[in-house]
């Protein structure tokens, strides 16, 4: 009786902490889409302004991209481990693997 | 997520070793890095003439566009950190790209390879601002007004062991994510080539993420050389 309801509050704690991570991630890849396209625009401008300048504002831009994706990435691993490597996951795998098929 | 086919593990295998192997396989891969970086630079070095080899040809397009760009960044003074830039940059950027080799598996898609390639960077950051600076590098952590002290000192020390951070979980997240799209993929629609444009991507995100890291270590060095604000 007791490991039961361990087992369903377990169950509900995997259920929210799934959700949580999808919707995390998709939050997280909205602002870094809108991020990178205001740089992109900045540099596109740029190199129509000046188009020898296409160089050094390729780079930059390049740069500031890995820099703002680097934000996002922080997220997926917030979420990865939100799905993966939390601390109940022992518990969680263990009502699968007793539970399930 | 099921244990994916890897060539060196399967050697250790046969070895004997299986437990090690399965358990750590980014340790092996990253010996494999190793040893192809050392054979392909002995090999590359062993006639070292005017009229370059073409070995030597290529080395020396890597190396001085690397220095040019380190230069740029640092100037004249930062010339002597170039050695262990270029090596860290090398080196993340064979790891970060056996990843695409089937078979294969990259060494900083795990946490612990990318730590310690990162800690070191900035513990070398600490050195040559002691170096240069003696016990004034102090002054790099205290702000323009001293009575602005017991806000700022403890918002840098932050900063300091926030790099740290930022520099291990992007390589690890973007080479990481990598390999798991690629999972992903080749267990959804393996037969339709579907990892293909993804693999074309990744070695435009294996080149960037390694040229990032250069980037930003090269920046914490020029930031502990120039004098505080």
């Amino acid at each position: 009786m007791g490991e039961q309801a361990l087992g369903a509050q377990a169950l509900q704690f995997f259920i929210a902490s799934v959700t949580a991570a999808g919707f995390g991630i998709a939050i997280a890849a909205f602002g870094c889409g809108i991020a990178q396209g205001i740089a992109c625009r900045s540099a596109v401008e740029g190199i129509a302004r000046n188009p020898e300048s296409s160089g050094k504002v390729t780079v930059t831009m390049i740069i500031g991209l890995a820099l703002m994706e680097s934000l996002c990435i922080y997220a997926l691993v917030v979420a990865l481990i939100l799905i993966y490597a939390h601390p109940q996951a022992g518990a969680i795998a263990a009502l699968f693997g007793a539970g399930g098929h | 997520m099921e244990h994916p086919y890897l060539f060196f593990v399967k050697f250790f295998e046969l070895i004997g070793l299986d437990h090690f192997a399965h358990s750590y396989p980014h340790v092996i891969y990253s010996w494999v890095v190793m040893i192809f970086l050392i054979v392909i630079s002995a090999f590359a070095s062993k006639g070292i003439s005017m009229i370059p080899s073409k070995a030597q040809n290529v080395f020396e397009v890597i190396i001085s566009g690397l220095e040019d760009f380190m230069i740029s960044v640092t100037g004249e003074e930062g010339r002597w950190v170039f050695p262990v830039a270029a090596t860290v940059f090398i080196y993340v950027f064979t790891c970060n790209i056996v990843g695409l080799i089937p078979g294969f598996f990259p060494p900083t898609a795990n946490l612990n390879t990318t730590l310690s390639c990162a800690l070191p960077m900035v513990i070398f950051t600490h050195i040559i601002g002691i170096k240069y600076h003696g016990v004034k590098y102090i002054k790099h952590f205290l702000g323009p007004v001293w009575w602005m002290i017991p806000i700022i000192f403890p918002i840098e020390v932050i900063s300091h062991l926030a790099r740290i951070l930022s520099l291990t979980v992007r390589l690890f997240g973007n080479i990481m994510g990598h390999e798991l799209v690629l999972a992903i993929l080749f267990s959804l629609a393996g037969l339709f080539f579907a990892p293909l444009p993804i693999m074309a991507l990744g070695i435009f995100v294996c080149f960037v993420q390694a040229f990032v890291f250069l980037l930003l270590s090269i920046m914490y060095f020029t930031g502990a050389m120039e004098h505080a604000h």
